[in-house]
C-alpha cells in the first residue's frame, strides 16, 4: 500500500479539526494562538499534497506553503506581542476576561 | 420767491432732516458727546431749512396750474416688467399744507425741546430721533407711491416707538413703546394687505394712477371697497381710532415735546392724511366712506368720555387728541378732503400748544398729576395765557381756529349723517368741559403740590426758549382758522366756496339750515359755553361738588376711568390668556412634546431595540467562530443533500 | 473661461484648513490670521465675480463655468458655475466665512482644530452653491456634516453632544432621501445624466421611470426640507442653534439653511415644474404653517439663541411662500429673503453671542436693563431686530414685501392671496417677539449684577458694522441684488409662464 493523496488530506483534515477545536474552546490566548498555527500547518500539508499529486512539476503549492509559513511566523510574532501587552496591562490572558469592548 | 422751486430743493425738504440725523448719530454723538447743544442746533437748522423750502414749495404750488408740480422719480425696485416701484414725489396742495404743518410744528417743538430736554444725558439721541422722525414724516406726505408711503409710514411708527421708549430704563415707557408699535402694526397689516390687493388688481401702486383708475371706474366694486377699508385700517391704527386707540394714552410716557409733535400734531394725523391722500378711492365706495364717518364719529365721543375723568393732564390731552382725530375722520367721511384736512391743520397748532403747555407745567411742578397742581395762573402767566387760548380754540369758541373747522364738520354731518351729527354735538360739550376742567384744575385755585419737593422749591415760569415757541403757536391757534374764512383754504384743497373776508367771518351765524331754529354756529357755541360753565361750576366756583357728582355717576365714572376695560381685554384676556398662555403655549407644548417628542421617541425606540438585540453579541470570538463553523457545516450539508 | 475663479473660491478655505491642520508649530494668533486670510481672499474674489457678473438680458444664465470630466463611467463631471440665484449666496457665504473667523477670534479651546473645521465648513457650503453636477453637489452637501458635528459637539454649550448628534442624524436622513432622489433622476434620464443643467432642459414626462416623477420630487423635497427647515422636520434647528458656538450659529442661520431653499429652487422647482405646480398648494400650506407656527412658538422661548432660532423657522416660511407662489417677483423675493435673512439673523446671532459671552447669561428672564451697560450692543441688537421684524429701510422689509407683492399677484397657483394674507400675520408676530426680546434684555432699570459687563470691543463693532451696512444697503437699494437674482430666476419663472 502506497501513500495516496487521500492519506495526506485525512491527516490535514484531522490536524485542522484539532486546531479548530482548540481555537474555539480554549481560554488561554497562547493556546488559541498555537491552535491557529496548527490549522495553518494543516493547510500547508494539504497544499503540498495537492501540489505533489496533481501538478508535480510546477511546485505551486510548495511556494504557497513557504509564503504561508512566513506569514504564520509574522502572525505568531504579532499575536504573541499583543498577548504580552494584554498580559502586562490586565495580568491575564484568559480571553473570556478580555472584554473591554463588550457592550 | 417768484420762481418755481427747483426739483432738487424739493428733495432737500426731507433730505435735510435726514442729513441732520446722519450727522448727529454718526459724527456728533461719537465724537462730540460733550457738546450736546450742537446736535440741537444742527437739527433745528435743518428743520428751519425745510420750513423755508416748504414755504417756497407752497408758493410755487399756489401759482402752478392745477396746483401741482411734477417731480421726476427714480427706480427703487424694478423686476423686468413684473413689478415697478418708483421713488417719486407728489407735490400738490395736500402735500403743501402738510409740509407747512409738519415743518412749522416740528420747528417750534424742537426749539422748545432745547429748554425741556436741557441736561438730559441722551440729548444727542433725542435730537437724532427727532430729525429722523421729521424726515420720515415729510417723506410720508411727499411720496407718490403707496409702497414707498408705507415705508415712511412704518418709519414714523419706528420713530414713535423709539421716542416713546426714550427713557427706556422706565418699564412703563418700554411697555408703552412696545404696545404702540404692535397695536399700530395691527393696522398696518390692513394697509399692507390693501397694497397687495391694489397691486395685484391694477398692477400699479402709483397714487395718481390709482386715483384715475378709481375715478374712471376701472377700480370698483368689492376690490375697491376692500382696498379702501384696508387702507383705513392702517389709518385707524396710526390715528388711534376705535378699536385700536389703546396705544395713544400710554404713549404719553415719552418726553412731552414728543407727545406734542408725534402724538398730537403730526404722526397720529398721518392716518387722516392717508385717507385724504387716497380719497378718490373712498369717494367711490359708499361703504368705505360710511365706515370712515362712523368710526370717526364714534371715536370722537368715545374718547371724549374717557377724557372727562382722567387726572393726568397728558392723558386728558391724549384722549382729546383721539377725539379730535375722530372729528377729522368724521369730517373726511361726511365732507371731503378739505374739511378733514382743515381741522387737521388747525388741530396741529392748538394741540401742540396744549402739550407744550402741559410740558411747561410739568417742568415747573415735576408732575403731570393735576391733583398736585393748581394756582399756576399767577406764577406762570405766559403758560396760562397760551394754554387758555389753545383751550378756547379746541373748545370751538368764535373766532379762534378750532371754531372754523369744527363748524364745517358739524355742518357737513348734519346734511349727511344726522345721527353722527348729534354725537358730534355732545362731543362739543364734552370737549369744552374737559378742557376747562384741565384749565381750572391746573391754573385756578391754590397750589396743591408739595412745596418741599426736590424738583424745585416753588413752581416757576419756564425759560423763554420754551415760551417763545408757545407764543408763536398761540398766534396760530387764534389765526389759522381765518385762512378759510374766505374759503380759500378749501378751494386750494379742491372744494368749498369763496366768500369775502368779513362776510365769511360771520358766515356761520347767518347760515341757517332747514329744520334748525337758529344758526348751527350758535348751537355749538352755546353747547361749548355750557361745557365751560359746568367746568367752572365744579372746579373753580365749586357750586357743585366733584365728589358728589362722581358718586352720583359711579358706574359711568368707573367705566370711563377704567377706559371701558379695553386694556384689560386686549392685554390680559386676548394677549396674555388667549394667545400667550393658551394658543402659543399649546403650540410650544406640541412642538417640544409632540414633534420633538416623536423625534426623540424614534431615537429612544432605536436605542431600546439595540439594547435588547445586542445581547446576542457576546463579544466572545470563540462563540462567533463556533457559529461560523456551524454555518459552514450547515451550508455544506445543504449543498450535499440537494445534490 | 481662462481662470478657474470658482474652484479657487471654494478650495482656498480648504487649503487654509490644510495649512492650519498640518503645518506644525503655528501659534494661535498665527492660525487666526491664516484663517482670516484664507477667507478674505475668497470673499474678495466673490465680490469681483459679483461685479463682473453679466446682468444684461441676453447674457448666459450660468456664468464662470468650469467643466472637467470626473468619472466618465457614470457621466459625472466636475461642473461648476453660478447664476443669479447662487451668486448672492456665494457672496454671502464668503462674507460670513470671513466674519465667522472674526467672530471666533476669542476662541481659545483647541484653536487649530476649530479653525480647520470652520474653513472646511465654508468649502463644503460654497461647493453646494456652485456645483452644477448632482453627484458633486451631493458630496459637498454631505461633507458639511463632518465639521458641523465637531464644531457643535466640541465647542458648543449646553446639551452639545445631543444637539450635534441630532443634527447629524437629521441631515443624514435628509441626505439619504436626496441620494435616492438623485439616483431616481439619474436612471430616468437617457443617456444617464447627472448634470443639473441638462436635466432641467429635458422634458422628463415622456421618459420611462422606475418610480413616478412625483415620488422623486418628494424624495428630493423632503431631503431639502430638513435643511430649510420645513415643519415638522425642524426640531434639529433650535437645538443645533442653541448649543452651537456663535460663529457656527451665524453660518448655520446665514447660509447652511439656505442650502435647502436654494436646492428646492435649483432642483425641485426647475427640474419638476409639473409636480411643483401640482403640489404648490400643499407647500404653500406648509409655508403658512412655518410662518405662523414658527412665530407663535418663538414667542414662548426663554433662551435668547433659541428664540432667534425659532424666528428663523418663521422667516424661512416666507422663503417657501416666495418659492411656491411661483411668480417671478415672488421667486426673486425668495432669493432676496435668503440673502437678507442671512445677514440679519447672522447679526442677531453674533450680538446674542456677545451678550451671552459678556454677561454669562442666556436666559431672557434673567437679563435686563443692558442698554445702560452695553449701549453699543443695544443699538446693534435693535437694528438687527428691526431687520428681523421687517421695518422698512432694512433688507428684511424689502425682501418680505417683494415676496408678498409677488405672491399675492401670482396667477400660477390659485388661492395664493389667502396664504399670503396668513403669512402677513408673521410680521405682526415678529414685531411682538422682537420687541419683547429687546425690552426684556436691554430696557428697564439697569441691574447691579451686570455692572461689570463690558460693551462690544473694537473688533466686534467692526464686524457688526459690516452686517449693518449690508442690511441698509440691500434695504435702501434692493436692485443691487434683484438685478442679479432676476437673471437666475427668469428662466425658472418662464417655466410657469412668468
Amino acid at each position: 500500500m502506497s501513500l495516496g493523496l487521500e492519506h495526506y488530506l485525512v491527516l490535514s483534515a484531522a490536524l485542522f479539526s484539532i486546531g479548530l477545536y482548540g481555537a474555539l474552546t480554549k481560554r488561554s490566548a497562547v493556546v488559541i494562538l498555537m491552535s491557529i498555527e496548527l490549522m495553518l500547518n494543516a493547510t500547508n500539508i494539504a497544499l503540498v499534497a495537492f501540489s505533489r499529486y496533481i501538478v508535480p512539476v510546477l511546485l505551486t503549492g510548495q511556494v504557497f506553503t513557504i509564503f504561508s509559513i512566513v506569514v504564520a511566523a509574522a502572525e505568531a510574532t504579532v499575536g504573541l506581542a499583543i498577548i504580552m501587552a494584554i498580559y502586562r496591562s490586565r495580568e491575564t490572558i484568559d480571553t473570556t476576561k478580555i472584554d473591554l469592548m463588550k457592550w | 420767491m417768484e420762481t418755481v422751486i427747483p426739483n432738487e430743493l424739493v428733495w432737500l425738504i426731507f433730505l435735510l432732516p435726514l442729513l441732520s440725523f446722519a450727522v448727529i448719530s454718526l459724527i456728533l454723538r461719537p465724537f462730540f458727546s460733550n457738546k450736546p447743544r450742537l446736535s440741537g442746533y444742527i437739527s433745528i437748522s435743518a428743520i428751519f431749512g425745510s420750513f423755508i423750502l416748504s414755504i417756497w414749495a407752497l408758493t410755487s404750488i399756489l401759482s402752478a396750474p392745477s396746483h401741482e408740480l411734477a417731480i421726476p422719480d427714480f427706480n427703487w425696485l424694478v423686476i423686468d416688467s413684473a413689478i415697478t416701484i418708483h421713488l417719486g414725489l407728489i407735490m400738490d396742495s395736500l402735500t403743501a399744507v402738510m409740509l407747512i404743518v409738519v415743518t412749522l410744528v416740528s420747528l417750534m417743538i424742537q426749539m422748545y425741546s432745547q429748554g425741556y430736554m436741557q441736561g438730559d444725558p441722551s440729548y444727542h439721541r433725542y435730537y437724532a430721533y427727532m430729525s429722523l422722525f421729521t424726515a420720515s414724516m415729510l417723506g410720508l406726505v411727499m411720496v407718490d407711491n403707496l409702497l414707498i408711503m408705507f415705508v415712511f409710514w412704518e418709519l414714523v411708527g419706528l420713530c414713535s416707538y423709539l421716542l416713546i421708549g426714550f427713557w427706556f430704563h422706565r418699564p412703563a415707557a418700554a411697555n408703552a413703546a412696545k404696545k404702540a408699535f404692535i397695536v399700530t402694526r395691527i393696522g398696518d397689516f390692513g394697509f399692507l394687505a390693501a397694497i397687495l390687493l391694489l397691486l395685484s388688481k391694477t398692477g400699479t401702486l402709483d397714487i395718481a394712477q390709482l386715483h384715475s383708475l378709481a375715478i374712471a371706474g376701472t377700480l370698483a366694486g368689492t376690490v375697491l371697497t376692500l382696498a379702501a377699508i384696508g387702507i383705513f385700517l392702517g389709518a385707524v391704527g396710526k390715528s388711534a381710532q376705535f378699536p385700536l386707540h389703546v396705544w395713544l394714552p400710554d404713549a404719553m410716557e415719552g418726553p412731552t415735546p414728543v407727545s406734542a409733535l408725534i402724538h398730537a400734531a403730526t404722526m397720529v394725523a398721518a392716518g387722516v392724511f392717508l385717507v385724504a391722500r387716497m380719497f378718490p378711492l373712498f369717494e367711490h365706495s359708499e361703504v368705505a366712506l360710511l365706515t370712515v364717518a362712523i368710526i370717526g364719529g364714534l371715536t370722537a365721543i368715545f374718547a371724549a368720555t374717557m377724557g372727562l375723568v382722567m387726572t393726568d393732564i397728558k392723558r386728558v390731552l391724549a384722549y382729546s387728541t383721539i377725539s379730535q382725530l375722530g372729528y377729522m375722520m368724521l369730517g373726511l367721511g361726511v365732507g371731503g378732503i378739505a374739511i378733514g384736512i382743515f381741522h387737521l391743520f388747525n388741530h396741529a397748532f392748538f394741540k401742540a400748544l396744549l402739550f407744550l403747555g402741559a410740558g411747561s407745567v410739568s417742568h415747573a411742578t415735576g408732575t403731570f398729576d393735576m391733583r398736585q397742581m393748581g394756582g399756576l395762573r399767577k406764577v406762570m402767566p405766559w403758560t396760562y395765557a397760551t394754554f387758555l387760548i389753545a383751550s378756547l380754540s379746541i373748545a370751538g369758541i368764535w373766532p379762534l381756529a378750532g371754531f372754523w373747522s369744527k363748524d364745517e364738520i358739524l355742518l357737513s354731518s348734519i346734511n349727511n349723517q344726522p345721527i353722527l351729527f348729534y354725537l358730534a354735538m355732545v362731543t362739543v360739550f364734552m370737549t369744552a368741559f374737559y378742557m376747562f376742567r384741565v384749565v381750572f384744575l391746573t391754573f385756578g385755585g391754590q397750589y396743591r403740590g408739595d412745596n418741599s419737593g426736590s424738583h424745585s422749591a416753588r413752581p416757576h415760569e419756564s425759560p423763554s426758549v420754551m415760551i417763545m415757541p408757545m407764543v408763536v403757536l398761540a398766534v396760530l391757534a387764534v389765526g389759522s382758522g381765518w385762512l378759510n374764512v374766505t374759503g380759500g383754504f378749501s378751494q386750494f384743497l379742491g372744494g368749498g366756496e369763496t366768500r369775502g373776508f368779513f362776510e365769511g367771518l360771520f358766515h356761520g351765524f347767518t347760515h341757517t339750515l332747514p329744520g334748525l331754529p337758529i344758526p348751527l354756529a350758535w348751537i355749538s357755541l352755546i353747547l361749548a359755553g355750557l361745557g365751560i360753565l359746568l367746568a367752572y361750576a365744579i372746579y373753580s366756583a365749586r357750586w357743585l361738588s366733584a365728589e358728589r357728582i362722581t358718586r352720583l355717576f359711579a358706574p359711568l365714572h368707573m367705566l370711563f376711568s377704567r377706559k371701558y376695560w379695553f386694556d384689560e381685554l386686549y392685554e390680559h384676556i386676548i394677549a396674555r390668556i388667549v394667545l400667550l398662555k393658551g394658543l402659543f403655549a399649546g403650540l410650544k407644548f406640541f412642538d417640544s412634546r409632540g414633534i420633538d417628542g416623536a423625534v426623540n421617541g424614534i431615537a429612544r425606540t432605536t436605542v431600546a431595540t439595540g439594547r435588547v438585540i445586542r445581547k446576542a453579541q457576546t463579544g466572545q470570538l470563540q462563540l462567533y467562530g463556533m457559529f461560523i463553523i456551524l454555518g459552514v457545516v450547515a451550508i455544506i450539508l445543504a449543498m450535499y443533500l440537494s445534490g | 473661461m481662462d481662470f478657474n475663479y470658482l474652484t479657487i473660491i471654494i478650495f482656498l478655505p480648504l487649503a487654509g484648513a490644510a495649512i492650519i491642520a498640518l503645518v506644525p508649530g503655528l501659534s494661535s494668533r498665527l492660525i487666526r490670521y491664516v484663517a482670516a486670510i484664507f477667507t478674505l481672499v475668497p470673499l474678495a474674489i466673490s465680490l469681483g465675480l459679483f461685479a463682473a457678473f453679466d446682468r444684461s438680458a441676453g447674457a448666459e444664465v450660468f456664468q464662470f463655468q468650469e467643466k472637467v470630466s470626473w468619472i466618465p463611467a457614470i457621466n459625472a463631471n466636475y461642473h461648476l458655475g453660478v447664476d443669479g440665484l447662487s451668486l448672492p449666496l456665494v457672496v454671502l457665504m464668503a462674507l460670513l466665512g470671513f466674519l465667522a473667523v472674526l467672530i471666533s477670534w476669542k476662541i481659545n479651546l483647541r484653536v487649530r482644530e476649530y479653525f480647520a473645521w470652520l474653513l472646511l465648513l465654508e468649502t463644503s457650503i460654497l461647493g453646494v452653491f456652485v456645483s452644477l453636477d448632482l453627484l458633486l453637489f451631493f458630496i459637498f452637501w454631505e461633507i458639511e456634516i463632518i465639521p458641523m458635528y465637531f464644531l457643535i459637539s466640541i465647542w458648543g454649550a449646553g446639551r452639545k453632544e445631543y444637539s450635534a448628534m441630532k443634527y447629524v442624524l437629521y441631515t443624514l436622513f435628509g441626505g439619504a432621501l436626496i441620494l435616492a432622489g438623485i439616483l431616481g433622476l439619474y436612471f430616468t434620464t437617457d443617456p444617464h445624466s447627472l448634470s443639473m443643467v441638462d436635466i432641467a432642459q429635458t422634458d422628463l414626462a415622456p421618459l420611462v421611470t422606475s418610480i413616478p416623477l412625483a415620488a422623486i420630487f418628494f424624495l428630493l423635497l423632503a431631503g431639502f426640507a430638513v435643511k430649510l427647515p420645513i415643519i415638522p422636520l425642524h426640531t434639529w434647528l433650535p437645538d443645533a442653534h442653541t448649543d452651537a458656538p456663535t460663529a457656527v450659529s451665524v453660518i448655520l442661520a446665514g447660509t447652511l439653511i439656505k442650502m435647502g431653499g436654494y436646492a428646492i429652487i435649483r432642483i425641485c422647482v426647475t427640474i419638476f415644474p409639473q409636480a411643483t405646480q401640482d403640489y404648490a398648494p400643499l407647500l404653500l400650506t406648509l409655508a403658512a404653517v412655518n410662518v405662523v407656527y414658527g412665530a407663535a412658538v418663538t414667542l414662548k422661548q426663554t433662551d435668547i439663541k433659541r428664540l432667534i432660532a425659532y424666528s428663523s423657522i418663521s422667516h424661512m416660511g416666507f422663503v417657501l411662500l416666495g418659492i411656491f407662489a411661483l411668480s417671478k417677483v415672488s421667486l426673486v423675493g425668495a432669493g432676496l429673503q435668503m440673502f437678507s435673512h442671512g445677514i440679519i439673523t447672522g447679526l442677531l446671532f453674533a450680538v446674542a453671542g456677545i451678550v451671552m459671552h459678556n454677561t454669562k447669561e442666556r436666559n431672557i428672564a434673567k437679563l435686563g436693563g443692558l442698554a445702560r451697560q452695553m449701549p453699543a450692543i443695544a443699538v446693534i441688537f435693535t437694528i438687527a431686530g428691526l431687520g428681523a421684524m421687517g421695518v422698512p429701510s432694512t433688507s428684511g422689509f424689502t425682501a418680505e414685501v417683494t415676496i408678498f407683492l409677488g405672491a399675492f399677484s401670482s396667477n400660477v397657483v390659485s388661492g395664493v392671496p389667502i396664504f399670503t394674507i396668513i403669512c402677513l400675520l408673521g410680521i405682526l408676530l415678529a414685531a411682538a417677539y422682537i420687541l419683547w426680546l429687546l425690552q426684556r434684555v436691554f430696557f428697564g432699570p439697569a441691574l447691579a449684577k451686570f455692572n461689570h459687563v463690558i460693551d462690544a470691543d473694537r473688533l466686534e463693532k467692526i464686524y457688526c458694522a459690516i452686517f449693518i451696512a449690508l442690511i441698509f444697503l440691500v434695504g435702501l437699494y434692493p436692485m443691487i441684488l434683484t438685478d442679479v437674482i432676476k437673471t437666475g430666476i427668469a428662466p425658472i419663472a418662464a417655466l410657469f409662464g412668468g
